[in-house]
């Protein structure tokens, strides 16, 4: 018969569950993958199913040595981590990299700190962040497109020794991204309009067709995604839409401005990353800061944060630091930004009792 | 204002869960025939148990009174069919956790002869005040689940000014029809109900509000209600918690009720419409609670419907009527499953307050085992209320209750919305049930602690009363001649005392 004293009401679930989340996160990275492999190529396959299967492994062996049921690999978490990583890393690099990245993130980066849940930061940011401190060189070798079947495109076993035996590419792929170039030419004294004029056509950048990591390219696949996940309500949309509003709204100042030193809305909101960061790695729940108000302010300081690396900061590449930045700063945010509770003001002090006067006024609301 | 035009809810957050009401819904209302023997526990209300007042071997008929409130906060227990008491006994009562409790046995002798009610006359030209008592007489609580004595309420509302009179048809509950079920059949004594409770509470207006998942209910309702200006009949948005009485009064007047206050505050009084039927019975008929509409539902269910039950028929007799179970339920719960709580056996009684009987199968129980938070923010956008039920039950397992309370335990409703979006599975209403548990049991206990210090106090008053009290006489007496001395004032402090003391216990 039942078993009554083992568990109390809701005897009823949506059946929604963490494994569900997480999948449903990767499903809609799926576009945006999908033609990054595409544009990449062989290397670019073999660099992802790496890091992949490389973040599941670490897992199952972190679980193992913590006597953690083996079965929590199932909820998908460390494969997103990795998948995150495979796709924010530059497309050729050497199968290493992807491995000791997705080992950092899913080791230090989560199991660390306690497990799925506990981190603070997020894994697959910090494990980018160490990547690009400790190798910098490979973290920034990018390559042009080289589609599947081009020209220009390594055959499979060339493609293996990119990958697995570090060959370099060829010299007419490598370039710099948009960012990494417009930095470049800043310090040469050169303006940005000129500088973007001749090199930075914002269609294509939102297209995809052009030099950066596997996902961070194509911002249309990536807004594909990013609209599934919130029909799906799995991420809300306070925390991209004050990042990149923010992002907007500095760019555009700067630029009225000042548009000798500083690039336009443009082109900061379809390079390097932004809406990826916006979309799935702001958004990350574990990460991310809980109440409405909370997610708009952890946002907007997300955006502010990627303008002022960007502009003023040392590395082209902004999203990762912002975001970890504001990582540590959600406890603090949380703790002062709390939902109002029914029947209580804002401060939390009960509601002043109605004047019989108020109690006999009609509230009409239909 | 924006909310209203979109006729979106004014409740926050809340769920959506999967009716399952169709079946139930669709049937009469079943009598059932009568149980052999009848088992009526003597808590079957908020409050202190009542008293027998009969003895093994006596005859009783139905609507007898069995057992008295002890109290202001309890409620009489009627015998709810005639026949003679065979055992007071210990029985198995609904309670989670399958403690036994009290109650009186009575053997049917298959005549159900009703006691005389000795009602008679128009109850509007009776006083509100004996209304009130009538209704406390009736044994009526609330069959909402909420099992509150009604008559208390209806005495509090007198002494404030009641605007409205909210009848409460949401039944926001899955699998529960049983209100459904009960509007549609017995509107006219519905409507009627609260207009003797508007009578009693001299309030403005009844305003009957029913979820918009169930439009015979508000048909049949609306014509009811039709030839009385006072009655409105409102469908509010189907979603759960809607039938809550702190969400239905934000949903109907826009207002929120204060924290820590009762609805009277905001002017409003809040009667489920099972309560009102009851309290429609008692005033007219002087008939008092003896049986309630119960859903027998689920899917080890064979033919899910409403039934007439006595109070403290079996709960196996009532599967029986449905056609029994198709196999093992993987849980039996009583009430809906959102705030239900689940069944030791089917060899328990009906109580007053159970809304429905359910037979999970294996596949409508969610699975237990929980997985680490995600932060996932789920439940927050699922409560009601507007607290962080993560955080909550991080401090409640931590048995940092201070903590928990400071998230919004204090506020929580139990609702269970969060644990039934929440996607690592985690048990929160249990862990809030266990925090609230304790800290109760802590209250208690500070209680008794300041109860027995000021006790000892007093009487440490009272000595040091009396000791001044012989002082002041011997002074008195030295004195007597020149003038008379204050030697009342230990009197005075005794006076100051003891209502302190009244005013704790
Ligand atoms: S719904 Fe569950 S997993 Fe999500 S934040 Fe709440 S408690 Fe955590
Ligand atoms: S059970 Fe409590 S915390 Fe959970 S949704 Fe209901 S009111 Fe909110």
């Amino acid at each position: 018969m039942s078993d009554a004293t083992v568990f109390s009401s809701p005897f009823a679930h949506t059946g929604n569950s963490v494994t569900y989340v997480m999948l449903q996160v990767c499903f809609a990275l799926v576009p945006c993958t999908l033609f990054g492999l595409y544009l990449f190529g062989w290397p670019a396959l073999f660099l992802f199913l790496v890091t992949c299967s490389a973040a599941v492994f670490t897992e199952l062996l972190c679980l193992y040595w913590l006597k953690q049921p083996w079965y929590r690999v199932l909820d998908g978490s460390a494969l997103l981590t990795g998948w995150l990583i495979a796709i924010t890393l530059p497309p050729w690099a050497p199968w290493w990299i992807g491995a000791v990245g997705a080992f950092f993130g899913v080791a230090v980066g989560k199991q660390l700190y306690g497990g799925i849940g506990q981190n603070i930061f997020n894994p697959a940011m910090l494990a980018r962040t160490a990547l690009l401190i400790t190798f910098p060189v490979q973290l920034t070798s990018w390559v042009a497109p080289a589609p599947l079947g081009s020209e220009l495109a390594p055959s499979f076993l060339q493609s293996l020794s990119i990958t697995f035996a570090s060959a370099p590419a060829p010299d007419a792929l490598t370039g710099a991204t948009a960012l990494g170039h417009l930095k470049t030419a800043l310090t040469l004294e050169q303006s940005a309009s000129d500088v973007l004029a001749n090199d930075f056509i914002w269609w294509e950048a939102l297209l995809g067709v052009s030099a950066g990591s596997m996902g961070e390219t194509s911002e249309v696949l990536v807004l594909l995604g990013a609209l599934f996940l919130m029909w799906r309500r799995i991420i809300r949309w306070e925390i991209p839409v004050s990042m990149l509003a923010t992002l907007a709204i500095f760019s555009l100042i700067f630029e009225v401005a000042d548009s000798d030193n500083y690039a336009g809305v443009l082109f900061h909101l379809t390079s390097g990353g932004v809406l990826l960061g916006a979309f799935f790695i702001a958004t990350d729940p574990i990460t991310s800061p809980i109440s409405r108000l909370a997610k708009l302010i952890f946002g907007a300081g997300c955006g502010l944060l990627v303008f002022v690396i960007r502009n003023w900061g040392g590395f082209p590449e902004a999203v990762a630091f912002s975001v970890l930045f504001m990582n540590s700063l959600t406890p603090l945010i949380d703790r002062y930004c709390r939902p109002r509770v029914y029947g209580r003001l804002p401060g939390g002090k009960p509601l002043p009792p109605l004047p019989s006067v108020d109690l006999a006024r009609e509230v009409k609301r239909r | 204002m924006l909310r209203g035009l979109l006729k979106l809810p004014q409740v926050r957050g809340g769920v959506h869960p999967v009716g399952h009401k169709d079946r139930s819904a669709a049937l009469h209302i079943l009598d059932l025939p009568l149980p052999e023997r009848l088992y009526l526990p003597l808590r079957q209300h908020a409050g202190a148990d009542a008293i027998p007042v009969v003895k093994v071997g006596d005859k009783v008929l139905k609507g007898q009174m069995v057992a008295v409130a002890p109290s202001e906060i309890s409620a009489p227990v009627h015998a709810s069919s005639s026949g003679r008491v065979v055992e007071i006994a210990e029985i198995m009562a609904p309670h989670p956790s399958g403690l036994k409790s009290t109650a009186i046995v009575i053997e049917t002798d298959g005549e159900d002869r009703w006691i005389d009610t000795g009602v008679s006359g128009d109850p509007y030209d009776e006083e509100p005040l004996t209304l009130a008592n009538r209704v406390a007489n009736a044994g009526i609580v609330g069959m909402g689940g909420a099992i509150f004595p009604a008559a208390v309420k209806l005495k509090q509302g007198t002494r404030h000014e009641i605007k409205t009179v909210l009848v409460n048809g949401s039944e926001c509950e899955p699998f529960l029809t049983c209100d459904d079920r009960l509007m549609r059949e017995k509107a006219e004594e519905i409507v009627e109900g609260a207009r003797l409770i508007r009578h009693i509470l001299r309030a403005y207006k009844a305003v009957i509000a029913i979820e918009d998942n169930k439009p015979e209910a508000i048909a049949a309702m609306r014509a009811a209600a039709e030839p009385y200006g006072m009655v409105e009949v409102e469908a509010v948005p189907s979603m759960y918690p809607m039938g809550s009485a702190k969400q239905l009064i934000q949903e109907i007047t826009g207002r929120e009720v204060p924290a820590g206050a009762r609805s009277t505050s905001v002017g409003v009084l809040v009667h489920n419409v099972g309560t009102v039927y009851a309290i429609q019975q008692a005033l007219t008929y002087g008939r008092p609670l003896v049986s309630r509409i119960v859903t027998v539902a689920g899917g080890a269910i064979n033919r899910p419907r409403n039934v007439n039950a006595l109070v403290g028929t079996p709960v196996q007799h009532l599967i029986d009527a449905c056609g029994g179970l198709n196999g093992d339920p993987a849980k039996l719960v009583l009430g809906g499953p959102m705030m239900g709580m689940p069944l030791p056996s089917t060899q328990v009684p009906t109580i007053k307050g159970a809304t429905g009987v359910l037979a999970l199968a294996k596949h409508e129980v969610p699975r237990s085992e929980a997985s680490p938070c995600i932060r996932c923010a789920s439940c927050v956008e699922a409560c009601p209320m507007g607290l962080l039920p993560l955080e909550m039950a991080a401090r409640s397992r931590a048995d940092d209750f201070e903590g928990a309370d400071d998230y919004g335990l204090r506020d929580c409703i139990l609702c269970g919305s969060c644990a039934y979006v929440c996607p690592s599975h985690i048990p929160l209403v249990q862990y809030f049930q266990y925090a609230k548990g304790e800290q109760d049991a802590k209250r208690t206990a500070a209680k008794k602690m300041d109860y027995t210090v000021e006790l000892s106090l007093a009487k440490q008053a009272r000595i040091e009363a009396e000791k001044a009290a012989k002082a002041a006489e011997k002074a008195a007496k030295k004195a007597a001649k020149k003038k008379p001395v204050t030697a009342t004032k230990p009197a005075e402090t005794e006076a100051i005392k003891s209502p302190s003391e009244e005013e704790s216990v």
